[in-house]
């Protein structure tokens, strides 16, 4: 085995262990916050995986989308969110975990099963390494033209979604008045102006 | 194209030569430029934060720190071990082991970004294909550890902070991720390697300076914002949040902040320099003087003045855009939060696009001038 065969041996192992680990806490934990630094690091080991695997590009991608932005939003979501909430405690509450076990353990063997039972083309090819990036964006403008042009039309319609919910001071059923004026404003309610001269309150 | 001084094969050769295997002498090998640039990075902050302090003082027309060795040049190092030897403090309701991750979490990516930066032909611990790629995405791993040590101090100051800061390096991310594949474009590789070849050869006349002065200034102001630097240091406005997600933090978890603003600062300055400033690149081209003097590319001694030359003009422009972005913190003021958003979405991000397009556009009217 030479140096280069060992380490990557190890770095499987280790990123293999962090993947699962990390998988099974985010599943398994009470806390949400922990589980949601988890996903982060679940999805920096699996970035590691495709560095094992020759892929560069997708691994520089894979920590920029799914660690950077949709990890970041999770837990942007958590803490923006601020629900006080006691939990009570159910009864027979290991009743449902037990079936969402069950129900996870068979379709994990199922994929397993389907997994091994494949015969796989194995391409014998050399990876390409790092002219990845140019494969790949031949493949995106030929043969991939299709669903890469949906995916921008899928972002561009949540881009729309979002500031649509963004603007929450829309008011849809007020009576349209004067529709002359009104077509030059944005749809907002107006705000009033923050006084600029101090009140007495404030100065005392 | 001259292929410039390669540490790497003098020194796998040189041991074979002593009877050392090749795959032995090339794990030899490998741990020697990491070192290299961990010490670089650190001796870094020592250079910045001295500079920061007498720039500060020659602002506010103060001497500045001139006790601690020569001129204070060693002022850093009294900071350092006082951080050291302060008591490490976890607050009594705060998570412990978030707490302690956090600011782990902000350093290494920062560190880990220092693979790419060349400083000459072979001078770089990898080329690797992604190269300014891989920067952006370890960029963007920071704002998890602001969140975490922001949650993890159980103080409504820091939770804030920690959100700004993650809210303003997400934000900025986009306009500079926009700057860079304008670059991208013109010289069809995200290797930094080849980004700074693409700039060679006219002297200071190839600089993409010239080629993307939009691209330029969207690149500096983002990268600004993401090392939270005045005017936008917002994560940690003194008048508004006490400290932001730094409120809770002593001894050397805050030390490790500290080193990571330091060193994300010089890594940006070096990351300007080589996407705009022509990198290694002396403003007269050097194979073009040498070219004058009837001496050929493959001399030896010429190649190490180069190599030498290279490392020092790299530093230079780094430095000099770390003195630029010192004199803008202690003469600016802080910008508001909503200020700084919509900056950032509503003016950079559509002059990032239009910047985009039009080199797009000129690359395909003018091959020549663009890269084609």
């Amino acid at each position: 085995m030479t140096l280069a065969e060992g380490v990557q041996l190890v770095a499987f192992g280790i990123l293999v262990a962090m993947t699962l680990g990390g998988a099974l806490g985010v599943v398994l934990l009470d806390n949400i916050v922990y589980s949601a630094f988890l996903l982060g690091g679940v999805f920096t080991s699996m970035s590691g995986l495709y560095i094992l695997l020759n892929a560069g590009f997708v691994a520089a991608a894979q920590v920029l989308v799914y660690v950077g932005a949709v990890s970041v939003l999770i837990l942007f979501g958590i803490m923006l969110v601020n629900k006080e909430q006691a939990f009570v405690p159910m009864k027979r509450a290991w009743l449902g975990k037990a079936a969402t076990a069950g129900v996870c353990v068979g379709l994990f063997a199922l994929l397993a099963a389907s997994t091994l039972n494949t015969p796989w083309a194995i391409s014998g090819e050399v990876p390409t390494g790092d002219m990845a990036t140019v494969a790949i964006g031949i493949h995106f403008f030929t043969d991939y033209l299709l669903p890469f042009e949906l995916a921008s039309v899928l972002l561009l319609i949540a881009l729309i979604g979002a500031i649509v919910l963004a603007r929450r001071e829309f008011i849809p059923d007020v009576a349209p008045g004067d529709l002359a004026s009104e077509a030059l404003q944005l749809p907002e309610r107006p705000r009033e102006l923050v006084s600029s001269v101090s009140t007495p309150e404030i100065e005392s | 194209m001259n292929q410039g001084i390669d540490l790497q094969g003098s020194f796998v050769n040189a041991l074979v030569d002593l009877g050392i295997p090749a795959g032995a002498a090339k794990a030899l090998w490998l741990p020697l430029p990491m070192v290299v640039i961990l010490v670089g990075a650190t001796v870094s902050i020592f250079v910045t934060v001295w500079l920061e302090r007498k720039i500060s003082a020659a602002a506010q027309q103060r001497i500045g720190p001139e006790f601690a060795g020569p001129l204070g040049s060693l002022q850093a190092a009294a900071d350092g071990i006082k951080l050291i030897f302060k008591e490490d403090i976890t607050p009594a309701k705060a998570d412990p082991l978030l707490f302690t991750l956090g600011p782990a979490i902000v350093v290494i990516p920062v560190f880990l970004s220092y693979l790419i930066v060349p400083f000459g032909q072979n001078l770089v611990i990898t080329d690797i294909g992604v190269g300014i790629f891989l920067w952006i995405a370890l960029s963007s791993i920071a704002p998890i550890g602001l969140l975490m040590s922001g949650y993890s101090s159980n103080n409504k100051y820091s939770l804030l902070g920690g959100l700004r800061a993650a809210a303003q390096s997400i934000s900025y991310e986009i306009p500079m991720a926009l700057a860079v594949l304008a670059v991208v474009l013109m010289s069809n590789s995200l290797s930094t390697i080849d980004i700074v070849n693409q700039q060679s050869g006219y002297g200071i006349l190839g600089w993409n300076i010239w080629r993307q002065p939009a691209g330029f200034l969207i690149f500096w102001i983002a990268a600004l914002a993401e090392c939270e630097r005045l005017p936008f240091d917002l994560p940690e406005a003194e008048e508004e949040l006490v400290a932001g997600y730094q409120t809770e933090y002593t001894g050397m978890k805050f030390g490790l902040f500290y080193v990571g603003s330091y060193v994300n600062l010089v890594l940006s300055a070096l990351i300007v320099s080589i996407l705009y400033l022509g990198g290694w690149e002396f403003p007269i081209s050097v194979s073009w003087l040498a070219g004058l003097l009837g001496v050929s590319e493959t001399t030896p001694w010429l190649q190490v003045i180069t190599a030498s030359i290279g490392i020092m003009m790299t530093l230079f422009k780094a430095y000099a855009l770390v003195f630029i972005a010192v004199l803008i913190r202690w003469t600016m003021p802080r910008i508001r939060i909503d200020q700084l958003l919509d900056f950032g979405w509503k003016f950079l991000l559509p002059v990032s696009l239009v910047n985009l397009l039009l080199t797009a556009a000129l690359k395909l009217t003018f091959p020549m001038a663009f890269g084609g």
